[in-house]
């Protein structure tokens, strides 16, 4: 089978400037030779701590933000390099739902009119073609279809999240970039909304990119998991793999993280390094428990691990 | 059993604004014994934070704490105290840390500044001292080269190392209480850790009791001894963590651990839900606050439940979660199912 999507070498680089003359003084390497792919069906989950670069990768993904080097080949087409008037007709296929269910939609808009914006922008010029599909999509992330005539301001924050979903939604697309999309929710809600997205999954044969912090929650959604530090991937394999045989010592480090889990945890010295001035050879070196000479020297290769994972760490191999 | 530190009885805060009068807080009982860490645990918009600020004091118009209702710290009854009464009591036996570090420290200011201030705010020390005291405090919460970080202002601090700050600052005085409202919640799960490990370890060398407010039923079952479940306003269920976390009576607390994802839950079947949404403020139910959405609710649920111990919970429902005890819980199904067919 062909993935869906591959993304190799894709690099997205921030340039910082200062000065009067606004001169670039350095680069914020927010996303820094990532390679992945996502098979058709599949759901890829993506972790890792704030920072690290997951939200850049996912939009640079879509082309929200230009990538600064490397490929995204959706589906057969190199999405990087496409001129404007292509890439509007690829965007049908490719969609995000956003982290922030209030900031994310237009307060002086109408959900109708905010859920079927993408379908005017896509041509479909009939009035009673697009509230058909606008009043179904609501049907099926369970809004009743007075929503429509509503604004955003009059729904609570899971309402707004199936707001978004059903935006996203709304042109049938084969692959969604969730970035976050129920870290701002409730726990009552969050399970709602997280039902609601294996269940559209398997009625419209999606295929996710799921952006979370929550290793449970990503764990549950996943067929498999990358997990990101530093602008990287330092770890991926299957959701089972990564909970119950983690390779790389930060994705140890991440599971013993998570609070109330009776286990050794290992609590992480220091913080994330700043992604301006990446620490030589290994991004990780500099809070690792296992650092060795070589890791400073030498920048480890996500290569692949006898278990079936692929690793990027001198130590696991 | 520990000396009660705080005693919170029958509190009431409201807000009264244009569209109608939010009860915010509307009936909290709340103990915190000394050493102690009381977890208050609820979702967004169940009143967590304004009980903190009500018993800080620091409830603004158009908010107000209501008559009758009854905030007992160290002996000593806070409702009514004059703001300089209270000011007095806070930052020295009762301090507060919150959320958003950013927001509580003022950027104009270098951080060993601010924690200077806090020293001098309460002990009559001269400047040469309180310096020395604030780079012992930061030494102690785990900033490294404090003396060389006392300069810098608080935008040049990451977030972990923002809330090391404000924890040095509320700990300056050795309080009796430090109240917490969901001091993690911003941070990362690597940095919450370390912040988590850091306060139990200097409760274990202060000896203060904790009230921390969270919304993190994982934190609550890292950093509690005892644990109160807020719903509307109100808590519904409270008692030791361990007994509550494993054998919940409150049907909202039962349905509330269901909902949280664990790592390594099968993907064939759903997540369990708690249906419909937390009430408004405005105008909560008239009877049991969570029976629209209690799958065990009767006719019974349209009045006011009674706070009732049951076992060693007190718990706010008519028909308490048993599954210890075979009666209790043959009645309970049998209850429950004459309402759901
Ligand atoms: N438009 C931008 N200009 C400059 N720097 C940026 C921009 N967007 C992101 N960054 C930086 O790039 C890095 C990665 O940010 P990104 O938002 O992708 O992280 P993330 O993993 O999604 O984090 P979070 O979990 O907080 O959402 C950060 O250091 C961030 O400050
Ligand atoms: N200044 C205010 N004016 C009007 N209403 C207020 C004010 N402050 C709080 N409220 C209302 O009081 C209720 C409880 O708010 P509170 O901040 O205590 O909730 P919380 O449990 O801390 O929630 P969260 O988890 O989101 O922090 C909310 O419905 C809120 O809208
Ligand atoms: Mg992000
Ligand atoms: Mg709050």
């Amino acid at each position: 089978m062909t993935a869906l999507l591959s993304v190799r070498g894709l690099k997205t680089h921030f340039p910082v400037r200062a000065g009067a003359l606004r001169r670039t003084v350095g680069q914020i390497r927010a996303v820094d030779g990532v390679d992945l792919d996502i098979m058709p069906g599949e759901t890829l989950g993506l972790v890792g701590e704030s920072g690290c670069g997951k939200s850049t990768l996912g939009r640079s993904i879509l082309r929200l933000i230009e990538p600064t080097a490397g490929q995204v080949i959706f589906d057969g087409i190199d999405v990087a390099t496409l001129d404007a008037r292509r890439m509007k007709a690829i965007r049908r296929d490719l969609q995000i739902i956003f982290q922030d269910p209030v900031g994310s939609l237009n307060p002086r808009m109408h959900v109708g009119d905010i859920v079927g914006e993408g379908l005017h922008a896509n041509g479909v010029r009939s009035r009673a073609e697009r509230d058909h599909r606008i009043k179904e999509i609501l049907a099926a992330v369970g809004l009743d279809a007075s929503a429509a005539g509503r604004f955003p301001h009059e729904f609570s924050g899971g309402q707004r999240q199936r707001i978004g979903i059903a935006r996203a939604l709304v042109l049938r697309p084969k692959l969604i970039v969730a970035d976050e999309p129920v870290s701002a929710l409730d726990v009552s809600v969050q399970s709602q909304v997280l039902n609601l997205l294996a269940a559209l999954r398997q009625q419209f044969s999606l295929t996710y990119l799921f952006v979370a912090h929550d290793l449970a929650v990503v764990d549950y959604m996943s067929d498999r998991v990358a997990v990101m530090y530093l602008g990287r991937v330092v770890e991926v394999g299957t959701a089972r793999q990564i909970r119950t045989n983690p390779l790389h010592p930060y994705t140890r480090a991440l599971l013993s993280a998570v609070p109330g889990r009776e286990r050794q945890r290992i609590v992480l010295s220091g913080e994330v390094p700043s992604p301006l001035t990446p620490p030589s050879g290994c991004r990780f070196r500099t809070r690792c428990p296992m650092a060795q000479e070589i890791c400073a020297r030498v920048e480890p290769a996500l290569d692949a691990h006898p278990s079936g994972a692929r690793v990027a760490c001198h130590l696991s191999h | 059993m520990t000396e009660p530190v705080l005693e919170i009885r029958d509190l009431r805060t409201y807000f009264h604004t244009i569209r109608g009068v939010y009860r915010a807080v509307d009936g909290v009982d709340l103990t915190v014994r000394a050493g102690r860490t009381l977890c208050v645990v609820g979702e967004s918009g169940s009143g967590k934070s304004a009980t903190a600020l009500s018993v800080m004091g620091l409830i603004e118009a158009p908010g107000e704490i209501q008559p009758g209702s009854r905030i007992r710290f160290d002996g000593q009854e806070l409702v009514g105290l004059s703001d300089r009464e209270h000011r007095r009591i806070r930052g020295r036996d009762l301090s507060m840390i919150f959320q958003e570090p950013m927001t509580s420290l003022d950027p104009v200011y270098p951080v060993g500044h601010q924690i200077v201030e806090a020293i001098r705010a309460h002990q009559p020390v001269s400047r040469k001292a309180a310096l020395n005291r604030a780079v012992e405090l930061m030494a102690l919460v785990g900033i490294p080269s404090p003396e060389r970080r006392l300069w810098d202002y608080p935008h040049h601090l990451s977030g972990g190392m923002r809330q090391r700050v404000m924890i040095s600052i509320a700990l300056s005085s050795h309080p009796k209480l430090l109240v917490a409202d969901e001091p993690t919640t911003a941070l990362d799960v690597t940095i919450q850790a370390q912040i988590l490990e850091l306060m139990r370890d200097l409760q274990k060398k202060m000896g203060m009791a904790i009230m921390m407010i969270t919304h993190d039923l994982g934190v609550v079952a890292e950093m509690a001894d005892d644990v109160a479940v807020m719903y509307a306003g109100q808590i519904v269920e409270s008692g030791i963590a361990e007994e509550v976390l494993t054998n919940p009576r409150h049907p909202y607390t039962e349905a509330l651990l269901h909902a949280v994802p664990v790592l390594g839950m099968s993907r064939d079947e759903p997540l369990r839900v708690i249906p419909g949404v937390v009430p408004s403020p405005l105008e909560w139910p008239a009877g049991c606050r969570f029976a629209a959405r209690c799958r065990y609710a009767h006719e019974r649920c349209a009045e006011p439940p009674p706070t009732a111990t049951v076992g060693r919970h007190q718990t706010r429902c008519w028909l308490p979660v048993d599954r210890s005890i075979g009666t209790g819980s043959a009645t309970r199904t049998a209850a429950a199912g004459e309402v759901n067919r």
